[in-house]
């Protein structure tokens, strides 16, 4: 199979994914309504108790609450594979002359369109609520391109989840729950510094930490260490591990 | 043009090989010793069939019997643990890639994606076959006025009815003008409009040239279908041959005698017994026996049955359908095996 046909496939495929989620608004909502909630709630809720030495409690969540918004980016993918899988979709999919990874890779693509979607939603929810860029545009745009690099690479663990589940309710509760807790023991809503010690240890190598580090040292001037390539490594290597077991999966996945 | 064989009581197998064309002795789908196994259950037992081009064989069983099992390895979507099988010559392992240009797949369960408009889903799997744009879109109204969904082009597709929905499943899987066509019982679930206007397009097809796998466990679909039946059960083929032939083997003609009292059927059964050197058997209101011969049976029969005493609300002498060949081959009835278990017993 020629790289040409994988990318022209691929393109379909992300193509078909984006027009189908025109014609299903609620899922469009999930996008959009549920993490600015999500904001307004860790503010104005939490904010007030929770100190966070030299940020304002705004400037500190805003790149966390983004991080862990963007993981659950890739629950689209999850649910929309397994219904794929369950009305016999893959199957004809899988009956085409089309380049094998293609299903994923236009699944996972159609991903970063709708996760720019809601990194834009909710920068902009930040900047109303108080929330103050301290970088360059050069900055803002990495710190742009390290969170869709490090959703993309959730996007293929959902991928392989989504193919692996026996229905989407399934993939539903098995994602909240292996996603769910990584992202809170970490440093997206709190410093790490108030966590107890052994809780502290999870969380300052939880690759959830890193890059929520490494966006704060991009967006709001927060020393920086090593995580921004730390996290670019987590994402590569996130990718490369789940993306291959993705395929192999795709490639003998069975339809009810 | 291959054509429909015109005596359906001759094997398609040797008969294809004076009128089909350039590859006169290549079937277009051939199966050999084909085993599959899922952990434990055993779906396919060593498969042994063939198709000749241009004709439609109907693997027939019941649920559970290996049908979707054995398409599923025709259409490339699952590799065999033994034996082997090609489609328009090509190996559906080695060869799986090439072969998936030349094989249309509907099934079942409408494939398609319902956010989708028909003719977006046309066109995207036009698209995956490799056409431009415009040409996938040419094709796909084509396919949507030949399956008379043009009006409904425009709509997405969970706005269709069952039947529009299998249309455009069907349509889909002939974006390619395939050769081979699989159809995973492709009338399951549809009300008996949809499914007589699904059997005049799949006849048309055929008419065409289209080689045609079927599963199904209707036996009134392969009977007016197919031009050759492969039995399946607990994945071997425990019969072949058409329909008539099939028909052949199970003996006489069968007289059915519709009772106005259910409970006189032991009566009936007696009076009945002597004329069939079979045991009559019960079905609710109903004692169907293998009859010889046709002349004088239903006059007997009705004296005979006056004489008990027995009221008739109709009687009938009737060829054997599918389903008495079913019954006769495996022990059970194709469509509800567990309703019946006790009559065949």
């Amino acid at each position: 199979m020629t790289s040409r046909r994988l990318v022209s496939d691929t393109m379909v495929v992300a193509e078909r994914n984006l027009v189908r989620l025109t014609r299903a608004p609620d899922l469009l909502l999930a996008f959009t309504v549920q993490p600015v909630m999500f904001v307004l709630l860790f503010v104005y809720v939490f904010g007030g108790a929770i100190i966070t030495p030299g940020y304002s409690y705004e400037d500190f969540l805003l790149p966390g609450i983004i991080v862990q918004n963007i993981a659950f980016g890739g629950f689209v993918t999850a649910l929309g594979l397994n219904e794929d899988l369950q009305k016999g979709l893959i199957d004809r999919f899988r009956s085409l002359p089309m380049a094998r990874p293609a299903v994923l890779a236009g699944r996972t693509l159609a991903d970063v369109v709708t996760n720019s979607l809601s990194i834009a939603v909710l920068i902009l929810t930040g900047l109303i609520i108080g929330f103050s860029f301290d970088a360059s545009p050069v900055e803002i745009v990495a710190g742009f391109g390290l969170l869709l690099l490090f959703g993309y690479a959730f996007s293929w663990v959902f991928a392989l989840l989504g193919l692996l589940v026996s229905s989407p309710e399934a993939a539903n509760s098995l994602g909240f729950i292996a996603v769910f807790p990584l992202t809170f023991i970490s440093s997206a809503f709190v410093p790490v510094e108030s966590m107890p010690s052994g809780l502290r240890w999870f969380a300052e190598i939880n690759p959830f930490t890193i890059v929520v580090d490494a966006m704060r040292s991009l967006w709001i001037g927060a020393p920086a260490g090593h995580s921004i390539w730390a996290a670019v490594v987590w994402a590569l290597v996130i990718i490369a591990i789940f993306a291959p077991l993705a395929v192999s999966r795709y490639r003998r996945a069975a339809g009810r | 043009m291959p054509t429909r064989l015109e005596d359906p009581m001759t094997n398609p197998r040797t008969e294809t090989r004076r009128d089909c064309g350039p590859r006169p002795d290549e079937p277009a789908i051939s199966v050999s010793g084909l085993r599959k196994s899922f952990g434990e259950v055993c779906a396919l037992d060593g498969v042994d069939f063939e198709v000749a081009p241009g004709t439609v064989l109907g693997l027939l069983g019941p649920n559970g019997a290996g049908k979707t099992t054995a398409v599923r390895v025709l259409a490339t979507l699952l590799k065999p643990d033994a034996g082997s099988a090609t489609v328009t010559g090509l190996d559906v392992v080695a060869e799986a890639a090439a072969l998936r240009e030349r094989i249309g797949l509907a099934g079942q369960y409408a494939a398609i994606d319902e956010n989708l408009t028909g003719l977006e889903n046309l066109v995207m799997v036009g698209r995956l076959y490799g056409m431009a744009r415009s040409v996938a879109k040419a094709r796909g109204l084509e396919l949507l006025e030949r399956f008379e969904l043009l009006e409904a082009a425009r709509r997405p597709a969970k706005t269709y009815s069952g039947g529009m929905r299998r249309r455009l499943d069907l349509a889909a899987a002939l974006v390619a003008k395939p050769p081979v066509l699989f159809l995973d019982e492709p009338t399951t679930g549809l009300d008996p409009r949809s499914r007589l206007e699904l059997w005049t397009t799949i006849e048309e097809l055929v008419a065409e040239g289209t080689t045609v796998l079927l599963t199904t466990q209707y036996l009134d679909e392969a009977d007016r279908l197919a031009d050759s039946i492969a039995v399946i059960d607990r994945g071997r083929v425990i019969a072949e041959g058409t329909p008539d032939e099939l028909k052949d083997r199970v003996g006489g003609d069968r007289l059915e005698v519709h009772l106005s009292d259910a409970a006189a059927a032991p009566r009936a059964i007696a009076a009945l017994a002597p004329m069939s050197d079979d045991a009559p058997v019960v079905q609710r209101d109903t004692v169907t026996l293998t009859v010889r011969g046709r002349t004088g049976v239903i006059v007997d029969a009705v004296r005979r049955l006056d004489d008990a005493g027995v009221e008739v609300d109709d009687l009938a002498l009737r060829r054997p359908t599918l389903d008495d060949v079913f019954l006769a081959l495996t022990g059970h009835a194709a469509e509800t095996a567990e309703d019946e278990q006790e009559v065949a017993a």
